[in-house]
């Protein structure tokens, strides 16, 4: 399965989804599908995507949020975990990536490629619902059920190490980040 | 009896609560154990119990984004730990982020193992351009907690206030 398919596949139940990603392939791929103001790119601080879904998602019950996540991020937070799962934000479906590599800086290998079990690891620190995805159809029907199933889900998408040929797109970071702000304080507040 | 100043804790919650803080994340530290307890029996606050304290600032930068605004509670060490977090999250996209430091290993720190992050915590402040100020007195607890918040939101960046010894601490000096 390619990244890119899987963002496709599912791009269509974004529109109303508070969406964050992580740095590099993920951030361009799904900017390259098309950008929408519902959509964070944390474009650094690598594992702190799941905690800003976390932010997100405690803070704003009525809205559903997407983290797109990488296996090499949430190995520099896996402790995050564990806190997502104490909170159990039941609007939170937590999509890790998994090419089994830092693709970004080199494709050198992360330990999953030696047989760490992200999502085994998920469901052991206490996240309620988890499950590995290899092909494509499998991942969409996986994404389908967490949306339906209202509680804090986390899908490891195993995915070919490949990725665009550039990180950097025309969206400044700030351009980005004040644009979601307006966005998620325009929508209606909780209580 | 613990010799955490609870009238000290209680002085720095309420100014918390009046700056319209809703969310807090903590690790918890021997200084902090009545602010967390009162963010836990508190209903309208939103208590997030941390691994380590880096997750804390995406916690916060979230929080902001969706328009609720909060505090982090860590020891000067948990500052060092989530150094990254500040620099490459929140100064990168200018969020107000109020941390409310406890500046263990100043004057009068008997533990031998927190004497080395209290010598560089002001420092490390320094070098991240994060303005910063001392909760040390009962009388400017409210005021400075306010005026905190005020210059991150105008400033949009991080702040800190450091949790002083004299204001948290009420066993009698040796």
């Amino acid at each position: 399965m390619k990244r890119l398919d899987a963002l496709k596949a599912v791009y269509p139940r974004l529109e109303d989804s508070v969406v964050v990603t992580i740095m590099g392939a993920v951030a361009a791929e799904l900017q390259s599908i098309g950008h929408r103001p519902n959509f964070f790119y944390l474009q650094h601080a690598m594992g702190l995507a799941s905690s800003m879904g976390l932010g997100i998602a405690l803070t704003r019950p009525d809205k559903r949020v997407v983290v797109f996540d990488g296996d090499g991020s949430v190995l520099m937070n896996l402790g995050g975990l564990t806190t997502l799962a104490r909170y159990r934000p039941r609007n939170l479906v937590h999509v890790v990536f998994d090419n089994e590599s830092l693709l970004s800086v080199g494709g050198f290998p992360t330990a999953t490629s030696t047989g760490s079990d992200l999502a085994k690891i998920a469901a052991a620190a206490g996240v309620p619902r988890t499950a590995t995805a290899r092909a494509l159809d499998e991942f969409t029907s996986v994404f389908e059920e967490a949306t339906a199933a209202n509680d804090l889900t986390t899908i490891v998408a195993k995915v070919e190490a490949t990725g665009p040929s550039k990180f950097v797109t025309d969206l400044a970071l700030l351009e980005n980040r004040f644009e979601f702000q307006r966005y998620l304080t325009r929508a209606t507040p909780r209580e | 009896m613990s010799p955490v100043s609870t009238a000290g804790s209680r002085l720095i919650y309420d100014a918390l609560k009046a700056s319209d803080v809703r969310l807090m994340s903590a690790l918890p530290e021997t200084w902090l154990v009545h602010l967390v307890r009162m963010a836990e029996e508190d209903p309208d606050m939103i208590l997030v119990r941390l691994a380590k304290e880096e997750e804390g600032v995406g916690i916060s930068a979230g929080a902001h984004l969706a328009g609720v605004k909060s505090a982090m509670l860590m020891q000067n060490h948990g500052f060092l730990a989530s150094i990254n977090g500040i620099v490459s999250c929140a100064q990168l996209y200018r969020i107000p982020l109020l941390m409310l430091i406890s500046f263990r290993g100043e004057f009068g720190e008997r533990d031998p193992w927190q004497t080395e992050g209290g010598g560089v915590t002001e420092d490390l402040l320094r070098a991240l351009r994060i303005p910063f100020s001392y909760l040390d007195h009962p009388d400017h607890v409210a005021r400075r907690i306010g005026k905190a918040q005020t210059l991150a939101y105008s400033a949009s960046k991080p702040v800190a206030l450091l949790l002083c010894r004299d204001l948290m601490w009420e066993e009698a000096a040796s």
